[in-house]
């Protein structure tokens, strides 16, 4: 799983030379040993689900990184050294995740750690991360970083969090398909984020929620839950995760048969799910909310079009060796994005090395805006220093003729909201 | 006499080998060690209900949550201080375990490992149901403002080795201890035939009930040991899989020995970290390592020794 | 939905649930019953059941029906093989001791988890089924003219999920004749009765121990067939089956093939109907310490009469 790429570009290179002869007279002793290692590469502990129940993602994770790695690689790498990525597996589990920062650190020596995705995995390796003062980028979605849980060490750069998805999805839901939604979501706290926010931002919108459905974990089969749908709702709002998904889904369109309400859901709910599978076909004229939209628009930038090559998926989101391996398009992005996020980091600090994690946090502190680009092919994104949380545009898409078909995009201030944390005060 | 001799040197000369290890490790291995003496606790803990009294549980995971929410919860919410949240942990294992033992011991065989299992699923899902307080599957951070004990910042590597390596040498002894007492022995007795030790006069009942409220006891101290000195508690710690954990690494490192649970919880941990460095089909390995140990190993690692070379080992 | 359609809904749910459930409980039931061990890998033969059936439907092509009816032939048959090889190379050699089988079939379940995760992968992946209309239950329209309403939504289920509980009756029915009618059924009766005894009439035990172990995995494999148009077949879909049928398996009473089908019912209704009164997870407290009390007091099970 460890991607070593040696071969350094002329360019980058000369690059380093120039800037280690410049520099290293006026430096300190450390900092000239530092300048001389930098031939080695530089180690990016990548923090993958590749078994347990996050694995479907994991190996999406895994592909979007390797992409950008490369890119990054053979455009010169990071200061001119290249990136070492070193995979290690938290089996989607807590604990390991842990042990796993811990190995990252201590035994592997990273310069920082990187790629995490479930909310509780982050949740139990943060601490760690910020014991051990290693710069932890979780591409995750969880609103665990903005809200203040975390630590200094710990940034989510790449990805936007979910309250803000959810409080930009009201506004649209409540003008085009109705003010009065009934939510079914997992029994989980990403489930209770998803109700909270929600029923909060459709409230200010002058609409209400008339049922909240929690769903307990590892449930397998839904349709029992689904006659506590009151009569009178206009919309469905859903969210599920997990391998069961398609049952749900599935369940979901043989309960209401051809009536029923508008259906408005996450595409979580369909990550890494063909949507063209046997049953799905009342999903058309339902609504996504979609972080990138997984089928490629008329309109798609130039960028995201490199990026769909880059990491091997074809126009309807799929792996271009296998058209049933359908990606995770809706998040994978994020590693993209965080690892070029890293990479301007490292650059705009000098970073040479572990004495330098503190100036690399402060560096992607300090970044603010980040226009769509190569780099942020899903978009313009906003980053806010002070909760270590990206803002960025959101999507949402209705199913036409079995593909999805972006019909709104949000603004990013529809997605900011009040700061619940200022992390730069806390020490390095 | 000597034979105790022996075996009590044996026994503190792994503490002290242990307190020494700190000096030299590596820090990641260093950092392991301490996590693994925690654990390594837990599964004492269960050594005490599985491997000597013979009733094997399946719902341990249960006493553990208790231990790390109890103490999580009254320093997230009621503001304690890592002692008193300690000792609320603990004596909320201790209550869980003896309200369990009242209800599960009315059974045993497979009834018994259902009960302790469905107790432990409902009390899983309960920490889901309140997640307005416990975060659910997600949990929560224990800060580190929040883990200074005395002064002592036990985030700091130093200070968890220390606490770790106590919390592990109190349940160690403990179980050393208990063992070769009278209570043990009649543990022992009622593993091997309880009705014959019935029939000798003993409230095998009040032994069992004892046996399980130490077990459980030992299970949520390190279960509270664990949320403090790592700094996070989530749900995933009250699952069936971390019921299934201590059983495992009891009955590797040798059901019924001392120091059983303890081999047991290090081959396990690097068998998984040095494998999966390997290859990313660890899990693989760790099966096969599984299936070849009751092949080859049926008493467990410490259990073969004492087959092999110690007869008296406890 | 109004409280009768609710309801029945929910135990039209919950016997699907049931049906499939009793399946891959008898099969560990048989397990169990006959030698007394626990299979904690028998979860990982139910997936393996979901898992041979996708791609035995991705090989055959054309017509769905096609596809699942030759799955539900052959995954049973190479699960069956597979587990019976297991047997005689693993557990034979550890004698069947109780707690070594735990800890060698937890090696098992990893096994089986990580080779499935290597090659099948993770994703979950659908099996359409042969036939798969929504019905729309018309025979249950007093309900509208007593409540004065209309067509209620979602009062409805789908033929393929009657099809579920109806073939999961009739191979039960099956497993009931192979043990009450077959010279096969008497072996395996006598061994289970007394093994030691079975062994001095000349019964050949081991054998018959490979056997009720193929049939055992076969069963529940015969279950994730059916159960797989429904659901997915994922690599982790092993766990849950596993922990209730357990649950299924002693509170029917160890070994009674009646009483676990029973039991069955009782765990797949009550889960589906609590939920009708409770919000669900609420309702799966409840239903997972009704079982616990159950067992505490009646610990040979509701239907059982030996104690346990």
């Amino acid at each position: 799983m460890t991607n070593q790429k040696k071969a350094t570009s002329r360019r980058g290179a000369l690059k380093t030379l120039a800037g280690a002869a410049a520099g290293a007279a006026s430096l300190p002793l450390w900092a000239r040993y530092a300048q001389a290692q930098s031939s080695e590469p530089i180690k990016i502990g990548f923090q993958q689900h590749s078994t347990g129940i996050g694995a479907a993602y994991g190996r999406w994770y895994g592909r979007t990184t390797e992409a950008a790695v490369k890119l990054i690689n053979d455009g010169g790498g990071i200061n001119g050294r290249m990136i070492e990525l070193i995979a290690e597996d938290d089996g989607t589990d807590p604990k390991r995740g842990a042990e796993v920062v811990e190995k990252f650190a201590n035994q592997h020596g990273c310069d920082v750690g990187f790629g995490t995705l479930f909310s509780h995995v982050v949740i139990g390796s943060a601490p760690r991360a910020g014991e051990l003062k290693l710069p932890y980028f979780v591409v995750s979605e969880g609103h665990h970083v903005a809200s203040g849980m975390l630590n200094r060490y710990t940034l989510q750069p790449g990805i936007t969090d979910v309250k803000s998805q959810v409080q930009a999805m009201a506004p649209y839901v409540s003008e085009n398909l109705g003010k009065k939604v009934t939510m079914i979501f997992p029994d989980f706290a990403f489930g209770h984020d998803h109700r909270d926010f929600f029923s909060a931002a459709i409230k200010e919108q002058g609409g209400e929620v008339l049922e909240q459905i929690a769903i307990p974990p590892s449930e397998t089969s839904f349709t029992k839950y689904f006659p506590q749908i009151p009569r009178d709702t206009e919309v469905l709002y859903h969210v599920m995760v997990g391998p069961a998904v398609l049952t749900f889904v599935k369940e979901l369109g043989e309960f209401f048969g051809d009536q029923g309400p508008e259906i408005f859901g996450f595409i979580d709910s369909l990550e890494a799910v063909d949507i063209s599978s046997p049953g799905l076909e009342f999903l058309e004229g339902t609504y996504f909310w979609e972080g990138m939209p997984r089928y490629a628009q008329e309109d798609q930038s130039e960028h995201e079009k490199f990026y769909r090559e880059a990491v091997g998926v074809d126009e309807n989101g799929a792996s271009v060796n296998d058209p049933s391996d359908v990606s995770t398009y809706a998040h994978m992005f994020g590693c993209w994005e965080t690892l070029h996020v890293i990479k301007a980091g490292m650059e705009a600090s000098g970073y040479a090395g572990p004495l330098d994690r503190a100036k690399l946090i402060e560096a992607v502190e300090a970044m603010g805006e980040m226009p769509e680009s190569q780099a942020h092919p899903q978009g313009a994104k906003r980053f806010n220093g002070k909760t270590h949380q990206v803002f960025g545009h959101q999507h949402i898409s209705r199913v036409e003729n079995g593909r999805l078909v972006r019909v709104h995009t949000t603004s990013i201030d529809d997605t900011l909201y009040p700061d619940e944390v200022d992390y730069t005060t806390q020490p390095l | 006499m000597n034979m105790g001799g022996r075996v009590l040197g044996l026994h503190l000369g792994l503490l002290v080998v242990l307190f020494a290890l700190q000096f030299v490790l590596p820090a990641y291995h260093h950092g392991n060690i301490a996590r693994i003496m925690v654990l390594a606790s837990y599964a004492v803990g269960y050594n005490i209900l599985f491997g000597y009294t013979g009733l094997l549980s399946l719902g341990h995971a249960l006493f553990f949550a208790a231990g790390m929410y109890g103490m999580g919860l009254t320093i997230q919410h009621a503001g304690f201080t890592p002692a008193p949240a300690l000792i609320v942990g603990i004596v909320a294992g201790s209550l869980v375990a003896g309200g369990l033992a009242l209800l599960a011991l009315r059974t045993a065989g497979v009834a018994f490992m259902i009960v302790t299992l469905m107790f432990a699923q409902a009390g899983y899902l309960t920490i889901l149901y309140f997640g307005e307080y416990t975060r659910g599957d997600e949990g929560f951070v224990i800060q580190q403002a929040q883990r200074v004990l005395w002064g002592i910042d036990l985030s700091d590597p130093t200070a968890r080795y220390f606490a770790a390596w106590g919390l592990f040498s109190v349940c160690f002894l403990l179980s050393l201890w208990l063992v070769q007492s009278r209570f043990g022995r009649t543990l022992i007795a009622i593993r091997e035939n309880e009705e014959r030790v019935r029939m000798l006069g003993y409230d095998t009942y009040a032994h069992k009930l004892g046996a399980m409220v130490v077990s459980g006891t030992i299970s949520a101290a390190a279960g509270a040991f664990y949320g403090l000195l790592f700094g996070y508690a989530g749900a995933t710690f009250g699952s069936v899989q971390y019921s299934i954990f201590p059983l495992l690494w009891v009955l590797l490192g040798g059901a019924g020995t001392v120091l059983g649970p303890f081999v047991g919880t290090l081959f396990m941990f690097y068998l998984i970290d040095l494998s999966s460095g390997v290859t990313s089909a660890y899990m693989l390995i760790a099966g096969v390592a599984l299936v070849a140990l009751t092949l080859f190993a049926p008493q467990g690692l410490t259990g073969e020794v004492r087959r092999r070379l110690w007869k008296g080992l406890p | 939905m109004e409280f009768g359609p609710h309801l029945i809904l929910a135990t039209l749910e919950g016997a699907v649930t049931a049906a499939v459930l009793a399946l891959t409980a008898v099969g560990l039931s048989l397990v169990f019953g006959v030698m007394r061990v626990v299979n904690i890998a028998h979860g990982e033969f139910y997936m393996l059941g979901a898992v041979i059936a996708w791609y035995v439907a991705q090989m055959v092509g054309g017509h769905p029906a096609l596809g699942f009816v030759a799955a539900l032939v052959i995954a049973p048959l190479v699960v069956g093989v597979l587990a019976a090889a297991a047997d005689v190379t693993i557990l034979k050699r550890i004698e069947y001791d109780p707690e070594r089988t735990i800890v060698a079939t937890i090696g098992l379940l990893y096994i089986i988890q990580q080779l499935t995760l290597m090659t099948y992968g993770p994703e979950a992946r659908p099996v359409e089924a042969p036939f798969n209309t929504r019905v729309e239950l018309p025979w249950f329209d007093w309900f509208e003219t007593l409540f004065g309403m209309a067509q209620p939504w979602g009062w409805s289920i789908t033929s393929y999920k009657l099809f579920v509980i109806f073939a999961a009756g009739a191979v039960l029915c099956g497993v009931w004749a192979m043990m009450a009618r077959t010279k096969i059924g008497l072996l395996m009766r006598a061994t289970q009765a007394d093994r030691d005894m079975a062994l001095a009439f000349g019964i050949p035990v081991e054998r018959v121990y490979a056997l009720v172990f193929g049939i055992g995995a076969a069963l529940a494999a015969l279950g994730a067939v059916l159960i797989v148009p429904i659901q997915q077949a994922h690599y982790l879909m092993g766990v849950e089956p596993l922990l209730l049928a357990f649950i299924v398996v002693i509170i029917g009473g160890l070994g009674s093939l009646p009483g676990t089908v029973l039991a069955a019912l009782f765990i797949g209704l009550s889960d589906g109907i609590i939920s009708v009164f409770f919000s669900p997870t609420l309702a799966k407290i409840l239903a997972t310490l009704l079982v616990g009390l159950v067992l505490v007091f009646r610990p040979q099970g509701l239907f059982g009469t030996r104690t346990a």
